[in-house]
């Protein structure tokens, strides 16, 4: 008790106390993982909408990628942009590995799946007449695609959420592709497990605390757009 | 003579290999309001969609306004129209949003939409719902902002895709009525597609018939309920009564026809011998108990037959019968159903005028 105690005393001192390093600890990860997020959005939706609704051979296979990578273990996506970005790897020349862009590239590889499998099931769920009944009003296609969006907003919101969620708490990738290098490539995850290895649980919880504040305010915004107007459910019981 | 303001030109649809559209022609002309009708899988719903160029065809060719469309020019042509359907899918937002839609989209300004809205909002009865958001509507005044949304663009061309199915009884018949209102204001030129008879007969100029793709007739409202092609027009626009029959004398237009139990002197252009049906509504087949023979009199036929079965609804009773000639069905108000005391096995007289038969 006396530990966690003294861990929240300390993560206080740290954060309000205005820690230059921690505050830059939390500023890179809010960096590489919403810049990894906002890609992986950008990339994913579109991916999702193709594959939910176009039909081409080979798309039932893509479908089930998808859904396999959302469960992509991070370690294992870790592992292969390392062999791949590896100085002697064929990526080498790029000189990207212990980079913050590598750890984005590796956030994108884990968040896109998340993201893209979303989309494409809330795009699913939506009725198929529904775009025929816009085009039927004179929509474009462009505009077709825009108010299905609009419409799947709930859905979206959540594979944001969801996407940013699976690579702000992910340590393993951002370990072996970052290399956890002070003032360089060092985030919230990675300052934890580094803490808590060298018996420093009072950094550590604080580090930790930090990392769920951040979560929890991210994700009580986005969830405070989403239940806007929502109807209530009958009583089920 | 009104311009033909959309053409169809040998459309064929297919699906899967079985055709489900087959049209040779069709032509839909300025202000006017056809309906097409049919049984479910006819190909209506299909139909419409290549109209409004929401589904292209296997083959063949739409012309609006003499123009034939294709993917350039597809938006601009659709822009011209609008489709209402049975289910009125609505986005997750206000009627007023709902309804001024189709005007946004066209980046048409605010006060604009305002100013053409409000009307056809009041119109269609639905001006106090604006701000409602539309899950919380109930079905006839969610197809009321479906028909808003349609109706403000002020298209060239409205297509209907059965609008009243999905609605009760009492709604469906207030929103009927309204639209034969709104229709014959505007002058919109409509084609709407439907199985319902009563819907047809209300909004129709001229009423097309669509069995298994084809158009099996096209005529006005009178022709084709009074006058049907052949037995299949005849068992869709709800003719029960079809009495196959042989015809025995012919001479300047009067046949004698001969059928199982009985014969009958009617007007009508077929040669001697030739395989006739008999054709004749429900609500023209009268019932009694007469103690009368069969026979023909003074244009009447009269034939006995068994109650088959009653099938009793608000305001009429059908009755369905057994003859010699084959199977009737009559249409008997309450008041003379209860007089008579119709139970099912009677034996009852059943007459219908010469007149009101169609030969084909």
């Amino acid at each position: 008790m006396e530990l966690i105690w003294q861990g929240i005393v300390k993560a206080l001192e740290l954060v309000f106390g205005g820690d230059r390093e921690v505050w830059a600890i939390t500023w890179l990860s809010l960096k590489i993982s919403g810049s990894a997020t906002l890609i992986s959005l950008l990339l994913g939706i579109p991916l999702g909408i193709v594959l939910a609704l176009t039909r081409f051979p080979g798309r039932a296979v893509g479908a089930a990628l998808v859904n396999t990578g959302m469960g992509l273990p991070p370690v294992v996506v870790g592992l292969f942009i390392s062999i791949g970005l590896w100085r002697s790897g064929p990526l080498g020349f790029l000189e990207l590995i212990y980079t913050p862009v590598a750890m984005v590239v590796a956030q994108v590889v884990i968040a896109l799946p998340i993201v893209a499998g979303l989309t494409m099931a809330s795009f699913q769920s939506l009725d198929p007449n529904l775009a025929l009944q816009l085009l039927g009003i004179g929509a474009s296609k462009l505009q077709v695609l825009w108010l299905l969006c609009k419409e799947a907003r709930l859905s979206l919101l959540a594979a944001v959420m969801a996407g940013f969620g699976g690579v702000i708490s992910e340590v393993g990738a951002s370990m072996m592709v970052g290399g956890n290098i002070r003032g360089q490539t060092r985030v919230l995850t990675t300052a934890t497990v580094l803490e808590t290895g060298k018996g420093n649980f009072d950094v550590a919880i604080a580090l930790g605390l930090i990392l769920l504040a951040l979560c929890f305010a991210l994700n009580l915004f986005l969830t405070h757009i989403q239940q806007r107007g929502q109807m209530r459910w009958p009583r089920l019981s | 003579m009104a311009e033909t303001l959309l053409a169809l030109r040998d459309i064929t649809v297919r699906h899967g290999g079985s055709t489900v559209l087959d049209l040779q022609s069709f032509e839909v002309d300025g202000g006017e309001v056809v309906v097409v009708i049919g049984p479910n899988g006819a190909g209506k719903s299909t139909l419409l969609r290549v109209m409004g160029l929401l589904q292209p065809a296997t083959s063949g060719n739409v012309f609006f306004r003499g123009v034939l469309a294709g993917r350039e020019n597809s938006l601009a042509i659709r822009r011209r129209m609008a489709s209402v359907f049975q289910e009125p899918l609505l986005l997750d937002s206000t009627v007023y949003a709902n309804a001024a839609l189709g005007l946004k989209l066209r980046g048409i300004d605010r006060d604009q939409i305002d100013k053409k809205l409000r009307p056809w909002l009041e119109r269609l009865g639905i001006g106090h719902l604006t701000s409602r958001r539309v899950r919380t509507l109930s079905g006839g005044e969610a197809q009321r902002t479906s028909l808003a949304r349609g109706l403000v663009l002020d298209p060239d061309l409205l297509l209907l895709d059965e609008p009243f199915s999905a609605l009760d009884a009492p709604t469906r018949e207030t929103l009927i009525w309204d639209m034969r209102e709104i229709l014959a204001e505007t002058q919109i030129t409509t084609v709407m597609v439907t199985h319902e008879l009563q819907e047809a007969a209300a909004l129709a100029q001229r009423i097309g018939v669509l069995s298994h793709g084809k158009l099996v007739q096209l005529g006005t409202a009178g022709e084709i309920f009074a006058q049907p092609a052949n037995e299949e027009v005849a068992a869709i626009v709800g003719i029960e009564t079809r009495i196959p029959a042989v015809v025995e004398q012919s001479s300047n237009g009067t046949l004698t026809v001969r059928f199982e139990g009985g014969k009958a002197q009617i007007q009508g252009n077929f040669s001697n011998g030739a395989r006739v049906t008999l054709c004749v509504r429900s609500e023209d087949i009268d019932i009694g108990h007469e103690p009368e023979h069969p026979h023909c009199s003074k244009g009447v036929v009269y034939m006995r037959a068994k109650v088959r079965k009653l099938f009793p609804s608000s305001a009429q009773v059908r009755v369905a019968l057994q003859a010699d000639c084959g199977r009737l069905v009559a249409l008997v108000g309450k008041s003379r159903f209860t007089e008579l005391r119709l139970r099912e096995g009677d034996e009852i007289m059943a007459s219908f005028r010469c007149q009101s038969v169609h030969l084909i």
